[in-house]
């Protein structure tokens, strides 16, 4: 049976693992980046990168010191009578002191912090509910330093797919060296201004060996990440062939009128985690199954 | 060229550093972030002095994780936050504080680079998001100064042995590798912009 009590057990275990292991598709594209490499400098950066990933596995320690804020994305059966939102909280309150996580979460104006990672809207959840049994949690430990690198433009259809891909190239421009490159972009077109912004992050979510379904979008994840990876800003942005790890790309209808097109920078640390809790109490974590 | 240097560095071991060159620390180091940089140089308005001297030593951009066992804080992951976002401040906390060396990632504005130049800095990058990597040339923590801004924001006082590799990426005579990859980038973004049919 699952209890709030269970389920707080199951977030403290999915931040643990999801701070301290990356998932296999990003260790394999920064393996295959340290393979194409040919320049010292970022060769020296891509060994550090893939020697403190094993040394983060085997010692359980958060890979990055910035643990980020906690995003969660929960998806419920209908008709569950269980308060998840309150069993999350309790979790990040504990994973924090345990784990640890670094207590990022501050006042925005103030900044304040409560020294817990949790306050008003954070954690911060976004629920959706289907048809199946079991409850599936996904968070994103992301730094600030990519995050902040991220931006919305709201284009005019006159501008077109054009003056999207040329947006999303300006954006990997202005973030440079900062955003801990070789970064993966996760981008959202259509919408609207937040759904916009929400689809960007939530393509993040998505394995960067896997293409949209839509042939036409998959092909413009590819078009992208091999033009980007022309740059030469390369590991750190030290230089280098590989900028991009990835490109994936999520987009929604939108207004005649509108088109919208968010980019969301992430660092090479791209951590992210999920857990289903099946009805049996069963758990699963699908992200860190070796 | 490979150098192992020990806080306080002197003016003269800092000038003979070049960008691409390997150091490796040893001595103290302090953390300091935005809140370090905003209070430091708050205070010396006033005529206050903040509570380490930052002169000569390394300067750490740096929010670690910290756990405190018993009495003692432990470090858990250490690495380098985003330096430019202290890109206002900077060439203000060399001039007053006069650090040595600072360490961080991403690299820093023109302004920090003259600043450096002036008063005999250099910026040190070392690899962001490998904390865990960072974490081990340090051996000991101090302890710590302003832990009220947050466990991030705090000045660590760490005992560093043998921490490194760090590349010298921008030196005391105004060369800066990050200046350098900028300018190829600019000479990549036809060949890119062909790729995508925008040119």
């Amino acid at each position: 049976m699952i209890s709030e009590n269970m389920l707080k057990d199951v977030v403290v275990e999915l931040l643990r693992k999801t701070v301290t292991v990356m998932p296999a598709d990003v260790v394999n594209e920064l393996k295959a980046a340290m393979q194409r490499e040919t320049e010292d400098v970022p060769k020296m950066q891509l060994k550090a990168i893939l020697d403190n990933l094993d040394l983060a596995e085997k010692t359980i320690t958060p890979l990055c010191q910035d643990t980020g804020v906690t995003i969660f994305y929960v998806t419920l059966p209908r008709c569950l009578d269980l308060d998840v939102g309150k069993a999350i909280t309790e979790g990040v309150r504990i994973a924090t002191k345990e784990v640890p996580l670094r207590p990022n979460a501050v006042h925005p104006i103030t900044r304040k912090n409560p020294g817990d990672n949790v306050g008003k809207g954070m954690p911060w959840v976004n629920y959706k509910v289907w048809d199946k049994d079991y409850i599936e949690i996904t968070v994103m430990t992301k730094g600030a330093g990519s995050e902040n690198m991220s931006q919305i433009a709201m284009l005019t259809p006159s501008q077109g797919i054009k003056g999207a891909k040329e947006f999303i190239l300006n954006t990997v421009l202005r973030a440079g060296s900062n955003p801990c490159p070789p970064t993966i972009l996760g981008v959202g077109i259509g919408g609207s201004s937040d759904i916009a912004a929400k689809l960007s992050k939530e393509a993040l979510l998505r394995p960067i060996d896997k293409r949209n379904e839509d042939p036409e979008i998959a092909a413009l994840e590819t078009e992208l990440k091999n033009a980007l990876n022309e740059l030469g800003i390369g590991v750190m942005g030290l230089g280098g062939k590989t900028t991009v790890l990835g490109v994936n790309i999520e987009y929604a209808y939108c207004h005649t009128a509108s088109m919208p097109v968010a980019v969301n920078v992430q660092c090479w640390a791209a951590r992210r985690g999920t857990a289903q809790i099946f009805p049996d109490g069963k758990v699963k974590y699908p992200t860190h199954e070796r | 060229m490979q150098a192992r240097l020990k806080t306080p560095i002197k003016e003269e071991d800092v000038r003979k550093l070049n960008v691409r060159d390997i150091v490796y620390l040893d001595g103290i180091i302090y953390t300091g972030r935005d809140e370090v940089h905003i209070h430091a140089l708050e205070q010396a308005e006033h005529g206050e002095k903040p509570p380490v001297d930052f002169k000569g030593m390394a300067l750490y951009h740096c929010g670690p994780i910290m756990k405190k066992v018993g009495e003692e804080w432990k470090l858990v992951a250490a690495g380098p936050t985003t330096s430019s976002r202290m890109n206002s401040l900077e060439p203000k906390f060399i001039e007053k504080f006069r650090p040595s060396a600072i360490i961080g990632k991403g690299g820093m504005s023109q302004p920090t680079i003259d600043a450096m130049s002036k008063f005999g800095a250099v910026y040190l990058a070392i690899t962001g998001g490998a904390a865990v990597l960072a974490a081990k040339g340090i051996t000991k923590v101090h302890g710590v100064h302003w832990f009220e801004f947050g466990m991030p924001e705090a000045i660590w006082v760490l005992e560093a042995n043998n921490f490194g590799p760090l590349i010298v990426a921008i030196d005391s005579k105004g060369k800066s590798m990050f200046a350098d990859i900028d300018s190829k980038v600019k000479g990549n973004i036809d060949k890119a912009k062909k790729m995508l049919k925008l040119a």
